[in-house]
């Protein structure tokens, strides 16, 4: 990618100008989009080397890399949007291992027609979140589809992260008569989004939980660094999570329906439209699994922290060769909560 | 959640089990079957069964609309949804129901159909309004509680002279499913599906009020509770029926109080005689044709009559051989005696539409309480 | 069948539209299958139409029905003394 001279070049018009093919198309339009918005944004020493990658020295440890694509419709919702979820989802990712997330590659697919003023509120967000998360954008790259072809913005984040010797944290550790735990309540990210679908549109205070959780990670190694599990219940809600780890950790899972933190907002959601917090989206919460004695100080070392308040102790790993989720229901009986089959769909009956 | 989380206390429906098993005969045996699909779903939910006892037991009805919904119906309305320009408005409940050829409304929807997911039969009027180039077909389903708010749509429709929108109408009928129910050879002459009494359904006597069950209740000796929403109501009205059974009556009890009344909602009633007529027969799925069971639009209003628009021609489309959904929605059959349940038909997957809808018999089996089948299966297996 | 909601009436429109809320959130529906709604007032809201009123006598009358059910079945198995 060359230097453009800016002297004699007007500059992109981020007020009425849309994406175009051209913005895709490695040319002089593209790199002076990528100089006067993304260099702009994100500015740091390697993207002003401006070259197609990112060199860098690692601390000692082993490397943890973590991708994931964010293709969230709408892209702007009450508490967040697809750039700074982008960010928050990778950074999460890489940390779920106990590793210190270091550097994020963004990789954009842009529509067509894409107003350019929409694409820089994304990327503001995004660079705001990253700065903030103390994890810099340090490459990237950038496509633009013909219009049809893509739903306004896709973003591709991939994070990379060193994880010190001694910990070791992994989906297939939990065992029999460990503790399982929350870090906050349940659903509040996905009933943010539905809230805005058009033909289900309510109106709420709840608003995305999206963020960057890797401090409260660092605060729950140094706690407990013999942490068994950690994950974020992303889509799927926490009963996929749950479902994922019991089956990963080939045990079975009790957990307390009065025990899981719910928004009473969320639950209302919920209501009008048959869903099931437990298999509504999170984007700023975890879950961990943890041996029994340590439990507490777990629980105690993430209420200390601003993204732990709500945490709780939910349940317990049961051995089960059929490796069921099962809960007691507030009500005082006992039922399986099983994966998420397809797409959680509203119902009317 | 006011009028709710009473409703849910765990406490009370202690006291309530307390209950139930204080005043069941321990020398006989009652079957009792929740006609409501909401009902089934609560009580799988909330787990009812492990607080009855053991000869209380609970047989699931054919109470789930989207469950009786015949293929054919489907393959009906994948057909409108695949005509040039037009857009098919559906509760979200009908995506993912198996109809013919392996295709669904969902997967339709994947291959260019314009089909949309509303909330309410007033978006499917709005989406005709903002889109006057487009034909715009509401996908209607359900049962009493459903059919009004069809009606109000179809009548709004009119008054606003919106020739672009049209129903493609599958509302049925309560009263005769269960009478249907209840003369089904199993029922009637052969007695091997003992069914006691009838918890009646929520939010479709909100509707249509407790007087038609007084017909069941009369010329079939059959006591009938109209039960609540949350898993306290249907606890109360499972008491209630052990009552009556007890004391030999045969009577029509409202636990619903505070929604129902006897006369149920004279506006909507009247409102949906304006606008519907009753059809001779309807196939339901695994029923077969049931007489006088099914909503036709009227002549009066057949400009939004979907079938008269678009020439629609009813093909009926037998179920899957190995499916045993018919006897299940009959209560004949458990979903363990279905030799394809949790194997090659599972939610993921399902066959037949027991299994779709989260009211069906199997997919709530399967959902809440198939752990309980397993457990059965000996620790050495 | 057909999941319903009580929810409150908080505010009128025009037409036969109001505003309920359940627990803080807010959704736009229609009262043209109800008469005489007013604030205040809980409805049972089913695919964006209310479909009745709630009765908050009777509500309470179901819940101490249920209480008394309790009460009789623990008196009952109590020893007595």
């Amino acid at each position: 990618m060359s230097g453009v001279r800016t002297g004699y070049v007007r500059p992109v018009d981020f007020k009425h100008g849309c994406v175009d093919l051209t913005h895709g198309g490695g040319g002089r339009a593209m790199a002076q989009l990528i100089e006067e918005l993304f260099q702009r944004a994100f500015d740091n020493e390697w993207l002003r080397r401006r070259n197609d990658q990112a060199a860098f020295d690692l601390p000692a440890g082993r490397l943890v890399m973590s991708t994931d694509s964010h293709v969230v419709s709408p892209l702007f919702f009450p508490g967040g949007d697809i750039g700074c979820l982008s960010v928050h989802g990778t950074i999460n990712d890489v940390a779920m291992a106990g590793a210190r997330p270091l550097y994020l590659a963004a990789g954009f697919i842009l529509e067509e027609g894409y107003p350019l003023a929409e694409l820089k509120r994304i990327v503001e967000s995004m660079a705001a979140a990253s700065k903030e998360a103390g994890v810099p954008i340090v490459t990237g790259d950038t496509k633009v589809v013909e219009k049809g072809k893509g739903d306004g913005v896709f973003i591709t984040t991939t994070g990379v992260g060193v994880v010190p010797a001694g910990v070791e944290i992994s989906g297939d550790r939990a065992r029999p008569g460990d503790r399982i735990l929350v870090s906050g309540t349940m659903g509040d990210h996905g009933v943010a989004i539905m809230s805005l679908r058009e033909n289900l549109s309510f109106e709420t205070t709840i608003r995305s939980d999206t963020a960057a959780l890797h401090g409260l990670v660092a605060a729950m190694v140094e706690a407990v660094p013999g942490i068994r599990c950690l994950r974020d219940p992303t889509r799927g809600g926490l009963a996929t999570t749950l479902n994922e780890l019991a089956s990963q950790s080939g045990v079975g899972m009790v957990i307390s329906e009065a025990g899981i933190p719910v928004r009473p907002e969320v639950d209302a959601a919920c209501e009008f439209l048959g869903l099931d917090p437990l298999y509504v989206a999170n984007e700023g919460k975890l879950v961990a699994i943890c041996a029994p004695a340590d439990a507490e100080r777990l629980l105690t070392a993430m209420r200390a922290h601003p993204l732990g308040r709500d945490a709780a102790l939910i349940g317990e790993a049961i051995a089960d060769p059929h490796r069921f989720v099962q809960m007691d229901t507030r009500f005082g009986g006992r039922r399986v909560v099983d994966w998420l089959t397809g797409e959680q769909l509203p119902r009317i009956c | 959640m006011k009028y709710v989380d009473e409703f849910r206390d765990g406490t009370v429906a202690r006291g309530l089990a307390a209950a139930i098993a204080r005043d069941a005969d321990p020398a006989r045996e009652y079957h009792l079957m929740e006609f409501c699909g909401g009902h089934t779903h609560a009580i799988s939910r909330y787990g009812l069964k492990d607080l009855l006892p053991a000869n209380v037991q609970m047989v699931h009805g054919p109470g789930c609309p989207v469950c009786v919904l015949p293929i054919g119906r489907i393959d009906n309305a994948i057909e409108i949804a695949s005509r040039p320009g037009v857009i098919l408005c559906t509760y979200a409940d009908t995506m993912r129901v198996p109809a013919s050829k392996g295709l669904s409304l969902l997967k339709a929807k994947a291959r260019g159909a314009d089909i949309r997911m509303v909330y309410s039969s007033a978006d499917a009027v709005r989406i005709a309004r903002e889109n006057p180039g487009r034909e715009v077909v509401f996908f209607a389903i359900g049962f009493e509680t459903t059919t009004p708010p069809t009606a109000v749509a179809i009548r709004a429709a009119k008054a606003e002279g919106l020739a672009n929108f049209s129903v493609f109408c599958n509302h049925v009928l309560t009263p005769a499913a269960i009478t249907h129910i209840l003369e089904s050879a199993e029922v009637r002459d052969y007695g091997t599906v003992p069914i006691d009494g009838f918890i009646g359904p929520a939010h479709v006597s909100t509707v249509i009020g407790s007087q038609p069950y007084e017909y069941f209740a009369e010329e079939y000796a059959r006591p009938v509770v109209i039960a609540g929403f949350e898993p306290l109501d249907v606890m109360q009205a499972i008491r209630m029926l052990v009552r009556q059974l007890n004391d030999g009556r045969a009577e029509v009890e409202n636990e619903f109080a505070r929604a129902v009344t006897r006369d149920g909602n004279a506006k909507a009633k009247a409102l949906v005689a304006e606008v519907f007529e009753l059809r001779r027969s309807f196939e339901w799925r695994g029923l077969g044709e049931v007489p006088y069971s099914a909503l036709a639009i009227k002549p009066a209003y057949r400009d939004f009559d979907a079938e008269a628009r678009f020439g629609i021609a009813y093909r009926s489309v037998a179920d899957n051989k190995a499916c045993e959904c018919g006897a299940i929605l009959r209560g004949v059959k458990k979903p363990t005696d279905c030799k394809v349940f949790g194997t090659v038909c599972t939610p993921e997957n399902p066959i037949g539409s027991c299994m779709v809808s989260s009211e069906g018999a199997c997919a709530a089996h399967y959902t809440y309480g198939r752990f309980k089948d397993v457990a059965i299966v000996p620790a050495s297996a | 069948m057909c999941l319903a909601i009580p929810a409150r009436v908080v505010e009128l429109l025009d037409g036969d539209d109001a505003v309920v809320d359940l627990a803080g959130v807010r959704k736009r529906i229609s009262l043209a299958l109800v008469d005489g709604v007013v604030l205040g007032d809980h409805v049972i809201v089913h695919v964006g139409y209310a479909l009745a009123r709630l009765d908050p006598d009777e509500a309470q009358r179901t819940l101490d029905a249920f209480a008394e059910a309790g009460m009789l079945a623990e008196a009952a198995a109590t020893p007595s003394p």
